[in-house]
This record gives C-alpha cells, sequence and structure tokens, in this order.
C-alpha cells in the first residue's frame, strides 16, 4: 500500500516534471534543454511575488506562470528561432541557455534553505493507513486534471489541432495555413508554463534549490527518452515506470541510487531501442 | 541607383603557395608558415613570460588541458559527427585511473599517466560503443548523462573515496616539465590532429558525418571506423584527466563536473568549429577570461552561456574560420 502510494505521487511528479518538456519536442522538434532552468526560474519568480511583492499566493501564482510562459516564448522568437533545425546548435543552444539562468540565480543568491514556498493546503491525512500530505494529493488531482485538460485542448480547440497538425507533419500543415513558427512560439510558451505549474505544485514539498534545475532536467530527458521522445502517453506509461522503480530502489536498496536509476534507464533505452517504448522514429505518426 | 556587392578574392599569395610555388621565395614560405610558427613560438614562451606572475603559468596548464579537451570534442562533432557532450567522462576515467595506479599500485607519474591515458581510452570507448548506432540529439543526452551517471555510482558505492576523492597523488618533480609536458602534448595533438583528419582515414570519417549510408555501401565498416575516432578523442580526454589528477594532486568527484564538458564547447563554438586551431584559440580567450572572473563564481558560467548562446546564433562560422578568410582573401566593392 505504502509502495502503491508514494509509487503513483512519485510517478505523477515525474510526468508533471516532464510534460513540458515533451509537450515542446513533440511539436516543435526544439529539445528544450532550459527545461529545468524555466522549472526553478519561475518558482523562483513566485517566491519574489509572494514574499517581496506581498502578493496574496493565487495572483503571485498566476503571475509566475505567465512570466514563464513569456521567458519561454521570447527564449523562442529571438533564440532559437534563428537556430532552429540545425539540432545541434538547439542542444548546445537550449543547454547555455538554461545553464545561463540556473547559475545566474545561484550567483544572484539563491543558495542555501532559506527559500520555500508555501503549500496549496499545509496538513496531512490517511489512507489505508499511510499518511501523506494534502499537497501531494493536490500533485495527484492537478496532474490528472491536466492530463484531460492537455488531451481535450489538443482535440477540440483550434490551436490545440494546430499544434497536433505541425507535430504530424509540418510541411502539409503549413500548406493549410497554419504558422510554423507561431506554434512553436505557443508550444514553448505551453511548455514553459507548464514548467511553471510543475514547479508551483512541487516546490513547497522542499526548498527551492538551484540544484534542481539540473534534478528536472534529468528526470524530464529520461522520462521522455524512455516513453519515447515526442510520444505522450509513453511519456505517462515512462514516468509511471521510473517513478515506481525509484520508489522500490528507495525502499529495497538505498535512497542514493534513485538518480542513478533514472540515469541507468536513459542509457539501457537508448541502448535497446533508442526510439523507446512507444516512439516510432522515422514514421509519420501521431505525436501529440 | 548603382548597385553593388562585397565579392572576396583570394590573395595571389595563397594562390601561390598552393602548388610547388610555395618554396620559391621567403615570402611565400613565411606566408605559409608564419602562422604556425606564431603558435608554436607564442605557446612554448608562455611559461617564462608568466615568471613574473607565477600565478598564471598555471593558468597556462589549464588552457592547454582545456585545449587538448577542445580539439576532442571539435575532432568527434565536426569530423566524425558525434556531438559528446560530455568531455568529462573522459577526464574522470582517466583522473581516477592515474590516481588509482599512483596511489595504490605505487607507480610513478611517467608511467602511470600513459597507463591510464591508453587504458582510460579503452574503457571510455568501450562504454560508449553501444551507442556509437544512435545519432544527433541522442547521442548527445547518452553522453552527457555518463559524467553524471559515473558520479553518482561513485557516490552511491562509495567507492574510490567516495565523495572524498583520492588524494595523496605524485606532483611533477619540477615546474618546467609540468608545464611543457601539457603544451607539447597539446601542440603535438593539435598538429597531428590536422594531419589525421586531412589523411585517408579522415575522408572516411567525414563521409560518415556526411552520409553514413553510402560509407557503408562502400564496404567500409562505419561502427569501426567510429570506434577508432572515439578511442583517439578518449585518449586526449583520458590524457588531459590524467594530467590534471597529477597537478591538483587529487582525483575527486570534481573530474566529473560541468566545466570539463561545456568549457570545451563554448571554446569549439567560439574559436569556429573544424578548424581544430579554432578550439585552442578559443581556449586561450575563455580559460584566462574565467579567471579573471574567478571572483564572481558561478557568475562565470553564466559569461560562458551567454557568450556561447550569442556565438551560436549571431557568428556560428566562430573566430578562426573569420581570421582564415581575411588572411587568405580580400574584399572588395563590385559593380552588379
Amino acid at each position: 500500500m505504502e509502495i502503491l502510494i508514494y509509487g503513483i505521487t512519485n510517478s505523477i511528479i515525474l510526468s508533471l516534471m516532464s510534460l513540458g518538456f515533451a509537450l515542446v519536442y513533440s511539436i516543435s522538434r526544439v529539445p528544450n534543454f532550459a527545461h529545468g532552468a524555466l522549472y526553478i526560474t519561475s518558482g523562483y519568480i513566485v517566491w519574489l511575488l509572494i514574499n517581496k511583492a506581498g502578493l496574496p499566493y493565487l495572483p503571485s501564482v498566476l503571475l509566475g506562470l505567465a512570466a514563464a510562459s513569456l521567458i519561454g516564448a521570447l527564449m523562442y522568437r529571438f533564440i532559437i528561432m534563428r537556430i532552429r533545425g540545425m539540432e545541434i546548435s538547439e542542444i548546445i543552444g537550449t543547454y547555455a541557455i538554461g545553464l545561463a539562468m540556473i547559475e545566474g540565480l545561484r550567483w544572484g543568491g539563491l543558495r542555501g534553505m532559506t527559500y520555500t514556498l508555501p503549500a496549496f493546503v499545509s496538513g496531512s491525512t490517511e489512507i489505508g493507513g499511510v499518511s501523506i500530505d494534502y499537497q501531494r494529493i493536490i500533485i495527484i488531482i492537478t496532474g490528472i486534471l491536466i492530463f484531460i485538460l492537455l488531451f481535450l485542448f489538443t482535440r477540440y480547440n483550434r490551436i490545440g489541432l494546430a499544434l497536433r497538425g505541425i507535430a504530424q507533419d509540418e510541411r502539409a500543415a503549413m500548406m493549410l495555413g497554419i504558422d510554423s513558427d507561431m506554434t512553436a512560439i505557443i508550444s514553448l510558451a505551453i511548455g514553459s508554463g507548464l514548467a511553471g505549474l510543475a514547479a508551483v505544485l512541487l516546490l513547497p514539498l522542499g526548498n527551492i534549490v538551484v540544484e534542481q534545475g539540473y534534478n528536472v532536467l534529468i528526470f524530464a530527458v529520461a522520462v521522455c527518452v524512455i516513453g519515447g521522445l515526442g510520444s505522450w502517453g509513453g511519456t505517462i506509461v515512462a514516468s509511471f515506470i521510473i517513478g515506481f522503480a525509484q520508489i522500490l530502489t528507495e525502499k529495497y536498496i538505498s535512497s542514493h541510487f534513485v538518480m542513478v536509476v533514472a540515469l541507468l534507464a536513459i542509457v539501457v533505452t537508448l541502448l535497446i531501442k533508442p526510439s523507446g517504448i512507444f516512439g516510432k522514429q522515422k514514421q509519420l505518426e501521431e505525436r501529440v | 541607383m548603382e548597385m553593388k556587392r562585397k565579392e572576396r578574392i583570394d590573395r595571389g599569395l595563397k594562390v601561390r603557395t598552393e602548388g610547388i610555388y610555395a618554396i620559391s621565395s621567403f615570402k611565400e614560405i613565411a606566408y605559409l608558415i608564419g602562422p604556425r610558427l606564431l603558435l608554436i613560438g607564442g605557446v612554448m614562451l608562455l611559461p617564462l613570460i608568466f615568471e613574473v606572475a607565477p600565478y598564471w603559468k598555471r593558468v597556462v596548464n589549464y588552457m592547454c588541458v582545456y585545449a587538448i579537451l577542445a580539439i576532442a570534442f571539435d575532432f568527434l562533432a565536426n569530423y566524425v559527427g558525434l556531438v559528446c557532450l560530455g568531455g568529462a567522462l573522459f577526464v574522470g576515467v582517466g583522473g581516477y585511473l592515474t590516481a588509482i595506479f599512483n596511489t595504490y599500485l605505487s607507480l610513478p607519474f611517467y608511467l602511470s599517466i600513459p597507463f591510464a591515458t591508453v587504458s582510460g581510452a579503452c574503457i571510455c570507448t568501450v562504454i560508449i560503443l553501444p551507442c556509437l548506432p544512435l545519432r544527433g540529439v541522442y547521442f548527445a543526452i547518452v553522453t552527457l548523462m555518463y559524467p553524471i551517471l559515473f558520479s553518482r555510482i561513485i557516490e552511491a558505492f562509495n567507492i574510490f573515496g567516495g565523495t572524498n576523492g583520492i588524494s595523496g597523488i605524485d606532483s611533477f618533480p619540477n615546474q618546467y616539465l609540468e608545464q611543457y609536458l601539457i603544451i607539447i602534448v597539446m601542440l603535438v595533438v593539435l598538429f597531428g590532429m590536422r594531419r589525421f583528419v586531412n589523411e585517408d582515414v579522415g575522408l572516411v570519417l567525414r563521409g560518415i558525418k556526411d552520409n553514413d549510408q553510402s560509407v557503408r555501401a562502400s564496404g567500409i565498416n562505419v561502427t569501426h571506423m567510429k570506434c577508432m575516432a572515439v578511442f583517439i578523442a578518449s585518449l586526449m580526454g583520458c590524457f588531459a584527466g590524467a594530467y590534471i589528477s597529477h597537478l591538483y594532486m587529487f582525483a575527486g568527484l570534481s573530474l566529473f563536473a560541468l566545466d570539463f564538458s561545456i568549457i570545451p564547447i563554448a571554446a569549439v563554438v567560439m574559436g569556429g568549429g573544424g578548424t581544430l586551431v579554432g578550439a585552442v584559440i578559443g581556449c586561450f580567450i575563455l580559460v584566462p577570461l574565467s579567471e579573471v572572473l574567478r571572483d564572481f563564481g558561478s557568475f562565470r558560467i553564466v559569461i560562458y552561456s551567454v557568450t556561447l548562446t550569442g556565438f551560436i546564433v549571431f557568428k556560428s562560422e566562430g573566430i578562426m574560420v573569420y581570421l582564415q578568410r581575411k588572411y587568405h582573401q580580400f574584399e572588395r566593392w563590385a559593380k552588379i
């Protein structure tokens, strides 16, 4: 029971972390290596808004998400757009932007344990004899809600359909009058917003530390690679696989190995089946 | 309005020195070997110049170490098409191996460094071997993960001193040996690689980068060639790691640090990918810059990253390509 509950929470946390990355990659084919940096930056922005600007919780969260989306969109418009299509430049470029943001925050004084975000609702309850705090329950509920919302958005909304069109066949979509760059901007905005949302939900569980930025990136990449880069269902399945694997390692081996599991999972997946569980490389498939 | 455009024309001197006329006069000879001598002489003189500022002599060592790593990255990325984001893997493996040879087996440094270089290169090649069929993003991701994976494994299993690392490694007997060892190795690697990529093997490697299917169709084993390229690059990286271990007299998790991956990449992008010399020049700009900025702590990495992004987005050809163009060609306005 304990394993089940913690496993589910951990899996939802992982999928929240990686959803933004998966979304951006599946739509615009940009591996957004600045994802972890966006995560930590939006957490920090929300912290600033609450503690320095003195705004109440909800408006500052919304503003923080908007800021994250804006950063993502600007990043695409002014930097990634120029190097679009050159894979290596994209990787190095986004990675460098992410590094600059994370290390800039570290330099700007984001160190130590002083920075924490408040939980949405504090307190805890018991399910089946396992104590679980409300924040984790909220994470699970929001996680599931986001999946459903994104599913509906990409099926029953003009913009969502355009995003899916571009993801499936860029050329055909462009012929139908869908602007490739515009959809990429939207995808980056949504992806960054999702990173921000994950930050707001997950950061109350611990402190805001810059190292989280790297860890989130690693987890996001791990989940997306295992699920198949660009595949959506794969992302969710993979986050459940890694989530439970991690909880099991933590319980039966040692908590030191949690990160090793994720990293080994990436390496092993890439070696055995590079396209991931659900990815089909070089084939026309539905990616969103 | 009269329209004009800029056209570039090779200098007469350049055209002459391409053929047998290169040895026709001292001017042509100087044109050819001038830049090379400038680099060699300049680098060889650096330790003597910095007699006045001993602190900076150490920076010269770092410059050369990073230059070797950058050449390895440049070679793999621009001649073989394998973008290896984890240069720290080579450094870490080489560094730990030399530490093990030197402290546990008490080999002297002139044995432990070569042994660590060769055995480290073998280990790295074996580790990277399974991901050689991967391309582009996938290869980059795996290699990015390897150094992190290794440092986590060392941390988790608490082997090789765990988080404390291995200390008590021999240092070099004297400073000049320490400096000229790395400088000469750097120069040998640089000119050796320049020669190597222009041999037939280099041509095949570039063929793999551009179109590996056609190379395979020519009856050449692609994996074998890639393996060899990775082995060569990891030889360089492992030597750099082994050298650093002896320089610090310490081998720890810091050998797997991000610095060893990101600075060489930044240097290559800045200096101009595919020129090999550009990698060295990039290092000679970035590493002293980072020393100057040492007081700012992690702000250094911000500066690197911003420079890197700037060069990738706005000046992707790099410094060296630009300089070469200016050296070999002149520009003029021509009527259309």
